[in-house]
This record gives C-alpha cells, sequence and structure tokens, in this order.
C-alpha cells in the first residue's frame, strides 16, 4: 500500500486519517518522498518547504489525536499555485519581478485551507503572472509533461496539473483566465476544475485578468474535486465580484444524482473546428457513453464563438495592463541595479524591462494599446459588447440543455519549443476554453482517453453556479472507466 | 480694451471616515510613516478594493447639500498613470458616471463693510466624483521616500463650472464649500493637514468674447488666501500679457506664496493619456431613494438657511450673525439659549459674539472646554433685564467670574456682594441730589437739549458706588424734572 499512497485519493486518505490507519506526517513524508523523487524529472515546484508542511502535518495529527479533526481535508497535503498567497511563503508568480517577495498574508482560499487543517505544500510553477499554455513562459523553469517529458504539462497551472498526476501532491490549486486549470488538467489526464465566476474568492491571487481569473481544483478524481471545490468556495467580504449565494454540499450531490439523465449539448461551432483534430477521438467515444447511459445529446448553436479568442485577448490583456502596473520597481519587486536616480520614470523602465518576460511584457503592450485613448471604442468597447453576446449565446443554450460537452484543448500536449516562437498558435490552443471565463460559467476538463499515449480531456461547461451538476456529469462517466486509476510511469 | 477672468476650481477634500476608501485600515494624519498601511494600501499581489459604505454616505450627503442630482447609478474607473505615491499605479476614480451631477454653490462677496451683507450669487458645479487619495512623497538630497498612510484616504473631487471671475470669488466658493462640509460633518476642512486641496483654471478674456480665452492651471494653493491671492496676481498677469499684445500659453503654473507671486512649472506636455477603463473589481453602486432620504435627513441647517433665519426669527442684525453662523456649534450653542427667551437675541448675541468668543480666544479654549453654559448666560442676561444688576457690571464683573467659575450670574452677584444694597427710594434721593446740585444741565435740558441730562448720571452713579441701574436713573431724573 504504501508505495502507491502518494496516488490515493483525498477521500480514500481521509478515512485512513480518520480510522488512525494512516498519519499525516506520514502521509506528508511519502509526499515529500515522491516529490523529491520525480522533481528532476517533472519540475512542477518553484520551491517547496518540508519542515513547515511537516509541521502542519504534525498539528494535524494532534488535532486527530485530540479527537478535534477540522474535517476531511485535515492532514491531506495541498499543492498551491505559486500565484496564491500564502502567509510567509514566497509568491512569485514565476516571474523575475517577484523572485524574492514573501506574500505577508494569506489569500482567502489558503485562509478556508487552513482552518480545514489542509497541510499547504509547496509552490507550483505557471506560466508567468499566469499568461500562457504551456509553462514555457515561466522565468525560471519548465515544468514536464508526467505522460511524457518531451512535453509540455500544458499552462498556465502546469505545475498544478503535473503534480497532481506525478504524485507530487494528493490535489492541487489553480486558477483559470482563460483555460488555465482545464487545458492543463486535460494534458496531464487529470480533473481540473473552474468555477463560476464568483464562487471563490480571488483576494489573494495575484490578479491577471480580474474580471476572468477563478481559483478552482486539479485532482485524480471527480470526488476530490468536489471536496477541494467545497473547501474554498463561498461569498467573502475582501472580494466585491464574489457572490453571496448557497453553498451546495458537492460530494453529496455527485452521489444523490448518480443515474440522472441528463440533457447534454454539443456546440457545433466546436465540433467543426474540432472535426479533425487528433483530441477529438477520444472525446466523441465519450459522447457516446453518455449516449448509452441514456442521456440526451443535442446539438447545439454558440454562434458568436469566432469572437471568443480575440474578445479575451482584448479584455484579458486591458486588465492585465492595469494590474501589472503595481510591479513597479518602487516597492517590493525587483529593482534594476542601474538606472537614472534623478528620473524616476527610468526606474520603473528599466525595472520592468528585466523583471517582466516577453509573452508578460507583449500582454502588457497589447492592452495598453487597446485600452488608448482614440482605440478604446474600437477594442475595448466593442470587446464588451462581443462578451455580452458571448454569454448571451450559452444562456440561449442551457434552455435547452443541462450542459454542454467539448474537447478541452484541440490537441494533446504538444512537445516543448514547439510554440514558443508562435504566440498565436499558443494562443489559439485555448479556443474551447476561454468563452467560460468571458461568460463566468463553471467549466471543468475530465480525463478520457489517450492520442498517442497523451491523455485527452473532455470539457463539460454548466450554467452558473451548477458546479453540483457539472461533477455528477463527470462522475457519471468516471464511474464507467478506469483513467482515474491509470497514471504516467515516471 | 477691459478685460475679464474666467475661473474655475477643482477641490478636493477627504471625507472624514473611521476607515480608507477601499480597505479596512484606519484613516489618519500625523502617524509614524507607513503605519496605516494593510495589502489593500501596498498595492500586494492578490489584494483587492472594498468599497466604504461610509465614504459613499459622505459623497452622497455632500451632494445633496451642494443642490446636485444624484444618479441613480454610479460605476468606478481606473485612471492609470505611473507615481511613486500611487501604490497600484491606477487610481480608482470616476470617469463617466459620477455619483453626484451638477449642482451649485451658494456664495456670499464683501459687503460694503464688515457690518454689510454682501451680494449672494450661486456657482455653479460641474459635478463631484469619488476617488481614493495617494501617499506622499518626501524629496532628500540624494533620494525620495514615499509615505503610504495617506494613499486610498476617502477623497471627493467637487469640480465646478468656469464660472468665477475674482480671485474673491473663489475664496467665497472655498469657504462656502467648507462651512457646508463641516456643518455636515463631511470633512474637517483643513488644508495644513491636506483635507482640503485646490487647484484652478484661470484664462482672461476681453470682455464682450463669447470663447474662453486660454486657460492656465494653477497649483500649490495652500490655503483660502493663498487661492484668493495666486488667482488675483494670474489675472494680473495674464490681463499684461495680452495687453501687451502676447500670447497666453497652456501651461501649468504655481503659486509661490512666499514671494507672493506665481511661476510656471511646466508647459503643456502631449495631453496625458489615463487609459480609463471600468474597474473589474467594483461593482458599481446603485443609490436608491431610501439611501438618499436617510442622508437627507442627516444634514443640518446649512448656514446660508441659519442666518437668514437668525435675523429673521430673532431679529439679530446681520453682524453678529456673521460671526455666529459659520461656526455650527457656536451657533446651535447661541440658540439653545436664545430659543428660550428670543426677545433676548440682541443681547445674547452681543455677549456670544464679542465677550464670550473673546475669552475663549484668551484663554485659548474650545467652546466644548467653556463652563458657562447656554442657560447660565441667559441667567446672566436675565438679571439684567430685570434690573438686578446695571449690564456694564454684568459684562464686566459677574462675565469674567462666571467664564472662570462656572458658576451662575446670582451665585457670582452672591459672592462678589454686586447686587445693590439699596432700593429704588434711594435711588430716588440720590438722583434729586444731582438735580439740585446741577442747575446748569438742569436748565440746558428744559431749554431743549436732550443729551444734557447726561451730566447728571456720572454724580448719581458715584453716589451709588457704580451700582445703580443706569437706565432706572435715567428714567427718574426725567420723571423728577419734568
Amino acid at each position: 500500500m504504501s508505495e502507491e499512497l502518494h496516488y490515493k485519493s483525498a477521500s480514500e486518505l481521509s478515512e485512513l486519517l480518520e480510522k488512525k490507519e494512516l498519519s499525516s506526517v506520514d502521509l506528508t513524508k511519502a509526499i515529500i518522498a515522491r516529490t523529491k523523487a520525480v522533481e528532476d524529472k517533472v519540475g512542477a515546484f518553484n520551491s517547496y518547504d518540508e519542515a513547515d508542511a511537516l509541521a502542519q502535518a504534525e498539528a494535524s495529527d494532534a488535532r486527530r489525536a485530540a479527537s478535534a479533526s477540522l474535517g476531511p481535508l485535515d492532514g491531506i497535503p495541498v499543492g498551491i499555485k505559486d500565484n496564491l498567497a500564502v502567509n510567509g511563503q514566497p509568491l512569485t508568480c514565476s516571474s523575475k519581478m517577484l523572485e524574492k517577495f514573501v506574500s505577508p498574508y494569506d489569500a482567502t482560499c489558503i485562509e478556508k485551507l487552513k482552518t480545514q487543517g489542509a497541510v499547504l505544500w509547496g509552490r507550483l510553477n505557471l506560466d508567468e503572472f499566469a499568461m500562457g499554455s504551456s509553462t514555457e513562459n515561466s522565468a525560471f523553469k519548465t515544468t514536464s509533461n508526467p505522460w511524457n517529458l518531451d512535453c509540455i504539462p500544458g499552462g498556465s497551472s502546469g505545475g498544478s496539473a503535473a503534480a497532481a498526476a506525478a504524485g507530487q501532491a494528493v490535489m492541487t490549486l489553480g486558477s483559470d483566465t482563460g483555460g488555465s486549470i482545464r487545458q492543463p488538467a486535460s494534458h496531464c489526464g487529470v480533473v481540473g476544475l473552474k468555477p463560476t465566476y464568483g464562487r471563490v474568492s480571488r483576494y489573494g491571487l495575484a490578479a491577471f485578468a480580474s474580471s476572468l481569473d477563478q481559483v478552482g481544483p486539479l485532482t485524480r478524481s471527480v470526488k476530490d474535486a468536489a471536496l477541494l471545490l467545497q473547501a474554498i468556495s463561498g461569498h467573502d467580504e475582501r472580494d466585491s465580484t464574489s457572490y453571496k449565494i448557497a453553498e451546495p454540499d458537492f460530494v453529496a450531490a455527485i452521489e444523490k444524482q448518480r443515474g440522472h439523465k441528463w440533457t447534454l449539448g454539443l456546440p457545433k461551432e466546436y465540433f467543426a473546428t474540432a472535426a479533425n483534430t487528433p483530441a477529438m477521438e477520444p472525446v466523441l467515444k465519450a459522447i457516446e457513453y453518455y449516449k448509452s447511459l441514456g442521456c440526451e445529446i443535442k446539438e447545439v448553436s454558440l454562434p458568436h464563438t469566432d469572437y471568443a479568442v480575440a474578445t479575451y485577448y482584448i479584455v484579458a490583456t486591458a486588465e492585465a495592463s492595469s494590474n501589472l502596473a503595481r510591479y513597479d520597481g518602487i516597492r517590493y519587486t525587483h529593482r534594476a541595479e542601474t538606472f537614472d536616480a534623478k528620473d524616476s520614470v527610468d526606474i520603473y523602465c528599466q525595472s520592468r524591462a528585466e523583471g517582466f518576460g516577453e509573452e508578460v511584457k507583449r500582454r502588457i503592450i497589447l492592452g495598453t494599446y487597446v485600452l488608448s485613448s482614440g482605440y478604446y471604442d474600437a477594442y475595448y468597447l466593442k470587446a464588451q459588447k462581443a462578451r455580452t453576446l458571448i454569454r448571451q449565446d450559452f444562456e440561449n443554450a442551457f434552455k435547452e440543455v443541462d450542459a454542454l460537452l467539448t474537447p478541452t484543448s484541440p490537441s494533446p500536449a504538444f512537445k516543448k519549443g514547439e510554440k514558443a516562437s508562435d504566440p498565436l498558435s499558443m494562443y489559439l490552443s485555448d479556443i474551447y476554453t476561454i468563452s467560460a471565463n468571458l461568460a463566468g460559467i463553471p467549466g471543468m476538463s475530465l480525463p478520457c482517453g489517450y492520442s498517442d499515449g497523451l491523455p485527452v480531456g473532455l470539457q463539460i461547461l454548466g450554467k452558473p453556479f451548477k458546479e453540483d451538476e457539472l461533477l455528477s456529469i463527470a462522475y457519471e462517466f468516471e464511474a464507467g472507466h478506469d483513467f482515474k486509476d491509470q497514471h504516467p510511469q515516471l | 480694451m477691459e478685460y475679464e477672468a474666467v475661473i474655475g476650481l477643482e477641490v478636493h477634500v477627504q471625507i472624514k471616515a473611521e476607515s480608507k476608501i477601499f480597505s479596512r485600515v484606519r484613516a489618519g494624519y500625523g502617524h509614524e510613516p507607513n503605519k496605516l498601511v494593510d495589502p489593500v494600501v501596498m498595492g500586494l499581489p492578490g489584494a483587492l478594493p472594498v468599497m466604504n459604505k461610509a465614504a459613499l454616505d459622505g459623497i452622497i450627503k455632500a451632494g445633496l447639500a451642494l443642490n446636485c442630482t444624484i444618479p441613480e447609478t454610479c460605476k468606478w474607473d481606473r485612471k492609470n498613470y505611473f507615481y511613486p505615491d500611487s501604490p497600484n499605479n491606477y487610481q480608482i476614480t470616476q470617469y463617466d458616471q459620477p455619483i453626484c451631477d451638477g449642482g451649485f454653490v451658494e456664495i456670499e462677496l464683501p459687503g460694503e463693510t464688515r457690518g454689510v451683507m454682501g451680494e449672494h450669487k450661486k456657482i455653479k458645479l460641474t459635478r463631484i466624483h469619488l476617488e481614493n487619495d495617494v501617499g506622499k512623497l518626501n524629496h532628500f538630497a540624494d533620494d525620495s521616500l514615499v509615505d503610504y498612510n495617506r494613499a486610498f484616504t476617502s477623497l471627493m473631487e467637487i469640480v465646478s463650472e468656469p464660472d468665477m471671475h475674482s480671485g474673491e470669488e473663489a475664496f467665497a466658493f472655498l469657504t462656502a464649500i467648507r462651512q457646508t462640509m463641516i456643518y455636515c460633518g463631511i470633512s474637517d476642512c483643513d488644508m495644513e493637514k491636506g483635507q482640503m486641496r485646490a487647484d484652478a483654471n484661470i484664462s482672461v478674456r476681453p470682455i464682450g468674447q463669447k470663447e474662453l480665452g486660454q486657460k492656465i492651471e494653477l497649483k500649490n494653493l495652500n490655503s483660502i488666501t493663498g487661492v484668493k491671492n495666486g488667482i488675483e496676481y494670474e489675472i494680473k498677469r495674464q490681463t499684461r500679457e495680452l495687453k501687451k499684445g502676447n500670447v497666453i500659453k497652456q501651461a501649468t503654473w504655481r503659486w509661490n506664496a512666499d514671494l507672493g507671486q506665481t511661476e510656471m512649472m511646466r508647459e503643456k506636455e502631449d495631453a496625458h493619456d489615463y487609459r480609463y477603463f471600468p474597474d473589474p473589481d467594483l461593482m458599481p453602486v446603485r443609490i436608491d431613494e431610501d439611501w438618499k432620504a436617510k442622508l437627507r435627513a442627516e444634514i443640518p441647517e446649512l448656514p446660508w438657511d441659519k442666518q437668514r433665519r437668525f435675523m429673521e426669527e430673532y431679529g439679530l442684525p446681520y453682524s453678529i450673525t456673521a460671526v455666529l453662523v459659520p461656526d455650527r456649534v457656536l451657533s446651535d450653542w447661541f440658540e439653545a439659549a436664545v430659543k428660550q427667551a428670543p426677545k433676548l437675541a440682541q443681547a445674547l448675541g452681543n455677549l456670544v459674539a464679542n465677550d464670550l468668543l473673546r475669552e475663549l480666544s484668551e484663554a485659548d479654549m474650545a467652546l466644548e472646554e467653556c463652563k458657562i453654559t447656554p442657560d447660565t448666560l441667559l441667567g446672566l442676561v436675565q438679571v439684567v433685564e430685570k434690573g438686578v444688576i446695571p449690564k456694564n457690571v454684568a459684562n464686566k464683573d459677574v462675565f469674567p467670574e462666571m467664564f472662570k467659575s462656572g458658576e451662575t450670574a446670582e451665585q457670582v452677584i452672591e459672592r462678589k456682594g454686586l447686587k445693590p444694597d439699596f432700593d429704588e427710594g434711594q435711588v430716588k434721593v440720590w438722583c434729586q441730589e444731582a438735580i439740585d446740585e446741577n442747575p446748569k444741565p438742569v436748565q440746558n435740558y428744559r431749554d431743549g437739549n436732550e443729551k444734557a441730562l447726561n451730566a447728571l448720571l456720572g454724580p448719581v452713579m458715584k453716589k451709588s458706588k457704580g451700582k445703580a441701574n443706569p437706565q432706572l436713573v435715567n428714567k427718574l431724573i426725567r420723571e423728577l424734572i419734568d
């Protein structure tokens, strides 16, 4: 059993901990050992703090010994994307700009995990400031896909997906602005869920695009995704965009809704472009599976799909250009060693030139341009209007169906370096995921098969605040397959 | 050719609130640098702004007091620019949907003399919007340091139309805003603490010309007097330039109060592109009628209304109301006394506006610390009215004692034995003696010189050792002669 401890699910481990058949310290040690054993190959972590993790585990064991367990997550090591603030831990966003920054406060989702006893484990790699689809934009390292070390793990939550797939954490947190949870989850063969905008507080998530960002779970099973989503959800007074809505019991919901005959939509625009992509075959098989369960499959139309990528790259870059202005070389960020001391503008220019990577600069410039006077109406304002139309497309589709099924990504994980010099083709790898962020709806990716030995994800898009339905639909598929028990050979 | 000036003001006023506009950190002045900060104020990664309701209450109240329209919804925008005093390198402000639209400020220009009411005018406002204040840069020989204590203090910007024409009007405009804010408890408007700051846009044009002249922006106006002086200087300078046939160039100037002159800061640069866009971290705010009604009910009677009422209801002269009304606490204090005896308004008004303010100023005391209460002051005026002691004794001997000890007028009179130890009969005797001893003035009076009898007052007062009531003495002398 113990050699496979690192691949057990949180729900299994939670039971073992509760029955005192396992201690959090032993579990955490196993995760640390696994991390060290494969980290040279995977490279999922920007940093980790063994002593801190073990101290958290000891505290958890002490609580259990005193019958004061804080719930199912108490003692479970959870990996954290390095753009979420954890008090006393580095917060680099995989940027040279924040290489030396240590957060003096906890993000709300981190605070919630702490109050539920989770063992916060490590700082997981990402594309710099979550801008990218491969983790190749990290200033520190490129994470490898555990299924094929020559391939990228996806991004921007590549470290989170790879660590979950490689058993370097029981589960992980990521963030999703245009597919940054779902796309790497699909590439690494794990479950990834982007909640409805407003479901999870953004307080303490280093902002990329404020109106699109959401924190969510990456796990090896649907049930664990439900568990982790439950733990981090809820209204937060510190985030005005977090929504006041009752939190369902997601874990109970997926059991309760077993056997429900869902009406599932296939957006024809997605399948028209996806028809010949390598990721298509497992997705079509998954659709057949739902049919065989008695679900109704309907073709639906999302007529404004073609505008999604352009709309996204205007809204996201505009917000990013403003959000990243705070990294200026004045207070806590990288400051250039040499600059013209008589000219404060030169501190900005030199520090930002050195501190930001290529892709971040590209997006800041793009965002600055689309907000410029004279261009605002043509770009930003127009994009906001297009965004409304895209959201209405989904509202109309959801009048007919419970959820939509699509591929998560046009292709399985690509080779490192393959798209690094072609930003546009990189942007297009988000083509199926970004609309959910523009519309604010929840989406998840679920392992549904392989293409050339690389995992392929099925994307399920759902109605706002109906994550319980998404999870139930995914759970149904997972129960009929054994993908969750298949792990990469490392 | 004759010229006229056109002036618009942009006035920043800090709203008095416990915490900052977008964070729960305390707002304050005079603390050790960078103590009033948190992740939001420092612009740390992941920090998010959350609107402070007290700031909204403050600006809505200000808008209602300054006759603005409050639209049903307003929203928040980011104004993007890099400056070290701005933690996020954008300011959260209101671009195209401010919380207050239009409105006006009623001002009073100086009268012919200090005792005469001047002309009242309405100065139009464009808008009032809410935004965050920024930190403060401190420059030293080799470097500059930033203090973020002030950053994210609630700040409103009151923008006037180009509707003023002199330094005096600008002075009156700021004075009226300041009084209104203090009356409503929205801000203390202490310019030394930066709670109120003003920039002026000034242009000059030939009288009769419709289009505005080229404006310059005048900064560094650190006091209300500075605003007046700076504007007056700048009007003269621009008029002189135009008369010489020179062209005014768009530029930003600063007022140098030490030298008493304006100096050019910078010529027009390329217009700043602030790349305004709606702040995605904050929701628009809807302001319903109930909210407005609740705040409207909290607005006290405003200074001009109170002044007009004091003059009508209590028959007070303008000069006294002009002293009492600008200070809400003082005028409320005064009214607590006068509403019990409106007929004694003049006597009470004089005592408050002259004696009380003088004593307070000499003792360097605030009204709140004063031992005299509205009731005891009224008691003093009433003993004079009843003829118990003469007014001069009341003002000179009793009032200062009351101020020191907090005793009632009766207690002071009793303790110091100021009450006359004789009756009216005795006064009559002294009057008759005085008439007999001074035949000349009496004859003059009989010949028609009314004032001649004043000469008899002194001798009677002397006989009474200053305790006789002068009004009574006058009355008795006349009765005895007639």
